[in-house]
């Protein structure tokens, strides 16, 4: 896996336990758009289940992604695409 | 560290307008897909809103993710509130959610 999503995966995993968790790198769509970094791996997709979003709203779940992102969107994130959801929804 | 006078100009936007979106480009020529998604579930719903173009100011496109702690654009705020990013506008649009949340504010006939 790349380095980036690599890392997205450690830090999501350790934060939020996910049950089920994909990761896609959307970066190839946005090559050369302004804002763009070279490179590739600025564009992400996190597909997330777990135990903890349950009972939280959609903001609630997406600040939980973020959270656990931080450092990562600081610097290296450019885009996130985020589908959170709690175990058998 | 993003300055009072930004902060401040942040909220007046917010609270001024019912709706307003803080988005990169503009409604008729946005700069970034995500951006232009919610441009467009709000022109279909037929809401009023206000845009406003982050790329136009570096202040206000890093102190409005301060000011909702969200480290992303677009952002959408409906009386003040924040409801969300792309991805909940999307998601609240489909579910119906969105169509009802202005219609509870008198924002859309209902």
């Amino acid at each position: 896996m790349a380095e980036v999503a690599a890392k997205m995966e450690a830090a999501l995993t350790e934060a939020l336990s996910p049950s089920a968790l994909k990761i896609t790198d959307d970066s190839h769509q946005h090559a050369g758009h302004a804002g763009a970094p070279d490179g590739g791996e600025s564009h992400f997709t996190v597909e997330i289940t777990a135990e903890a979003f349950a009972g939280k709203n959609r903001v609630a779940r997406h600040r939980l992604v973020n959270a656990a992102l931080s450092e990562l969107l600081k610097t290296r994130i450019h885009a996130l695409a985020i589908k959170a959801k709690a175990p058998g929804e | 560290m993003t300055d009072a006078a930004t902060l401040d100009a942040i909220k007046k936007a917010v609270t001024e307008n019912d709706v307003v979106v803080f988005m990169k480009g503009t409604p008729t020529f946005p700069q970034c897909g995500f951006s232009s998604v919610v441009a467009q579930v709000l022109n279909h719903i037929g809401v009023e809103y206000a845009a406003v173009n982050v790329l136009d100011d570096m202040d206000v496109r890093e102190g409005i993710k301060e000011y909702s702690d969200w480290p992303t654009i677009p952002q959408l705020y409906v009386k003040g509130e924040f409801i969300g990013g792309c991805d909940i506008i999307k998601e609240m649009f489909e579910a119906g959610e969105l169509q009802q949340l202005f219609k509870d504010q008198g924002l859309v006939e209902a």
